[in-house]
């Protein structure tokens, strides 16, 4: 298959078209405009739908609308955009709505700045809307990856019917690499009875797209349906990368962009004689606690490294997975600084002298 | 015997939680009537606001979705898309939900000519958190959260919504009614026919604003309610098309 | 091989799509490749950049923090990015319009009058082309045919009249650097 060279964001919009969705909603906000853009060009010539909302708030609404009504649909946005969907992410996990979230993630807090960032971890992993609910969160590391994803963001969305975040930041949005997208593939979208698309007496009970438990003993089914639904995704769903840490003196930990830059600073460390593994969180949700415990707590191991582009928000997972076992270490920077494989080689070289 | 009189198959057979005197059940018999005179019931989906009407997808027998609080034009927007222009899609919203926080969802739905009816209830305050004060409550009308009675200077005048989504140009009809008493309430039952009958013609979208009582949140009863609702509410809302198309 | 190269001026010089050029050709050579654009809140004139990397391996970080070689088309350009290049790496510098020489020392400087030399053309636009054919002259890290082909793709067929001038171009700025 011939290679294309595609920017992040065109990619993934194209992939989700491929994966058939045919539903985007969204609001323009830097850096992901290129998103809907794109689809608003692509949508009409696949017999899809898109159309700019008046506000994330909306957006993500139509999104429960049309997810609701049975159909394979998504939205994308920036940091402050995905804060605005959160409430409407709540009721989507609550009424049990498969959909597709892109968050190109920009600096924050507030309006912060329009570079890249990893600010958003705790409000994609941690639930971010409110309530007692879990999302599964995707985070790519090259363009390829985030294209490779997108089908299987939407099946298992509509597996588990809930919602999906594909978590990338402002760089693998912006940047162009070579990719190779499957285009023309027949997919089947599975059959939902629970849709609201119009009922006929005895056909099919009633369909109530519905977020509302008054009464204790009702929400309790719902949360423990969740729950029971959430074991089964971290069962199944779980997915790592874990790279060259056998035998590695340090374990670097670290996602998306992070991750690529913590493999090249790898391969300058290598050239010096240090060993140091990656271990990179493919899910943020669920979390790979084991695979981060079994790389970081390994005998050859004297310490590990967190790298994040924020003040430290995976630390804490990595810290919980890890349970005092071995030190780990944190390096970032917030506020749209990327560090750069020198750097994190140096702090390596550090740990190594001290 | 004859039957005279029969409850539309439209609504279920669940008892509605709605207060004695409360113009909503009014209202929901009213939608449930002309879905099953146009022969839509089977290709409807209603949307549930949050406010006294958030149970209404157990009263109506069509396929139902439960809107966070305002965003019931948003999500009537994505069933709508999906659907297509063959399916009914409306919206059943109270004057919190649509007046005060739902407003950019309800213009912009009405701007952009959103193929979908809404059903606004307009009582002149907040029904099922306890009585405070709406964008809709007069001036001077004491409620929860205005005790002194609603202040212009402080919180400004009443907002009419029907004369402020008349001038948008997706908006195809848009009519105010009110249901205290038969004759209005005749009128009102035509209105929500004409509204569904512009959405499925596809001229756009269209709003039946009603006015409604509150006796339990206004302290009066119901006959009382009635009365207040002519005398202070049709003369600050007037009642009739505001457009049509 | 590990190319890490800023391409840096201001809006409109045509130097993200430079960038892009390259980082298609290197694809067409089945080399792995990455483009990112600096971008920032204006939509017109302002500073451009955009780092691209060639390599034989996978790309790790696609900033280029480290440049093997900088490009720089204008003076801001030049100021900001200096200090960036590797040692013993290349700097080249758009003469044109930029009215100091370069400070470092420990680089390879190449000084194109790329304006100059796309006007002889007749083309003021083609500037960015002739920079690009006198940085693919000196780093051969890329065949100027696959810059061509690049193009094309970019053009589109509607504007294949414009690949000549474009070739004459990088050739013409090849020419300026040849030893």
């Amino acid at each position: 298959m011939a290679k294309k060279l595609m920017k992040g964001c065109e990619a993934v919009a194209e992939a989700a078209i491929q994966a058939g969705c045919r539903f985007f909603f969204g609001y323009p906000i830097t850096p992901q405009n290129d998103i809907p853009e794109y689809m608003s060009a692509r949508m009409p010539k696949v017999g899809g739908c898109f159309l700019q909302a008046e506000s994330e708030v909306a957006a993500i609404n139509m999104v429960y609308g049309a997810a609701g009504a049975g159909a394979r649909v998504m939205t994308s946005s920036s940091s402050p955009g995905i804060s605005l969907k959160m409430e409407g992410i709540s009721y989507i996990a609550a009424a049990e709505l498969p959909c597709v979230i892109v968050n190109m993630m920009r600096g924050g807090p507030g309006l912060g700045s329009i570079q890249a960032s990893q600010g958003d971890y705790f409000q994609a992993t941690k639930g971010g809307g409110h309530g007692d609910y879990r999302m599964i969160v995707y985070a790519p590391a090259s363009v390829q990856e985030m294209i490779d994803m997108m089908q299987h963001a939407f099946d298992v969305a509509d597996k588990f019917r809930t919602p999906v975040m594909v978590l990338a930041d402002g760089i693998i949005g912006q940047m162009m690499e070579p990719v190779e997208i499957t285009e023309g593939g027949n997919v089947v979208l599975p059959k939902k009875d629970w849709a609201t698309t119009g009922y006929k007496t005895g056909e099919r009970p009633r369909s109530i797209v519905n977020s509302l438990y008054i009464e204790v003993e009702e929400l309790e089914e719902l949360t423990n349906r969740l729950q029971a639904r959430y074991r089964e995704i971290e069962e199944t769903e779980t997915k790592v990368e874990v790279y060259n840490t056998e035998g590695a003196e340090f374990v670097l930990c670290a996602y998306g962009t992070v991750a690529r830059i913590c493999k090249t600073a790898i391969m300058q460390l290598q050239k010096q004689g240090v060993k140091v593994g990656l271990v990179r969180p493919i899910t943020l949700w669920p979390f790979p606690s084991t695979a981060v415990h079994d790389a970081i707590v390994a005998d050859s191991v004297k310490k590990a490294l967190c790298v994040e582009m924020s003040a430290g928000q995976m630390v804490e997972d990595v810290r919980l997975a890890v349970d005092g076992k071995k030190e780990v270490a944190f390096f970032g920077y917030s506020g749209s600084r990327v560090p750069t494989a020198e750097e994190i080689a140096q702090r390596i070289l550090e740990m190594r002298g001290a | 015997m004859a039957i005279v009189f029969e409850k539309t198959s439209v609504l279920t057979d669940t008892v509605m939680h709605y207060c004695p005197g409360c113009g909503h059940g009014i209202a929901h018999r009213l939608v449930g009537e002309v879905i099953q005179e146009m022969g839509l019931q089977e290709k409807t989906v209603g949307v549930a606001p949050v406010g006294c009407a958030v149970f209404a997808y157990r009263y109506f027998n069509v396929d139902m979705q439960e809107a966070a609080h305002g965003r019931a034009p948003a999500v009537a927007t994505g069933i709508k898309r999906v659907l297509g222009p063959e399916s009914c899609v409306f919206t059943y919203q109270g004057d919190g939900d649509l007046a005060s926080i739902g407003t950019a969802e309800i213009v912009q739905a009405a701007h952009r000519g959103e193929k979908i009816t809404t059903v606004f209830i307009n009582n002149a305050i907040y029904g099922m958190t306890g009585g405070q004060m709406a964008p809709t409550t007069l001036v001077g009308q004491k409620t929860t959260t205005s005790p002194y009675g609603r202040d212009k200077d402080h919180c400004g005048n009443p907002i009419r919504i029907s004369e402020m989504l008349a001038t948008i140009d997706g908006a195809a009809y848009i009519e105010r009614v009110a249901v205290n008493n038969t004759a209005n309430i005749i009128k009102a039952k035509k209105a929500i026919r004409k509204a569904f009958e512009a959405q499925m013609a596809g001229k756009g979208f269209s709003l039946v604003e009603v006015l409604s009582t509150c006796p339990t949140n206004w302290g009066k009863s119901a006959v009382e309610s009635m009365e207040w609702l002519e005398e202070e509410m049709i003369p600050y809302y007037p009642l009739g098309v505001y457009k049509e198309v | 091989m590990l190319e890490q190269n800023l391409f840096a001026g201001f809006g409109g010089q045509g130097v993200l799509l430079m960038g892009q050029l390259l980082a298609y050709a290197g694809m067409l050579e089945d080399k792995y490749v990455s483009w990112l654009p600096a971008y920032g809140p204006e939509m017109r004139g302002g500073t451009a950049n955009c780092s691209v990397n060639i390599s034989d391996e996978p790309i790790g970080s696609p900033v280029v923090s480290k440049a093997t070689t900088v490009v720089a088309m204008n003076r801001p350009s030049l100021d900001k990015f200096e200090p960036t290049v590797q040692p013993d790496g290349y700097l080249f510098i758009n003469s044109s319009i930029i009215d100091r020489k370069a400070e470092r020392d420990d680089v390879k400087v190449y000084y194109v009058p790329c304006n100059e030399l796309a006007e002889e053309l007749g083309n003021a636009k083609v500037a960015n082309m002739v920079m690009l054919g006198a940085y693919i002259e000196k780093t051969k890290c890329v065949d100027i045919e696959n810059v061509l082909e690049a193009l094309r793709y970019k053009l589109g067929e509607k504007k294949e009249h414009l690949i000549p001038v474009n070739r004459d171009a990088l050739l013409k700025g090849a020419a300026a650097v040849k030893d």
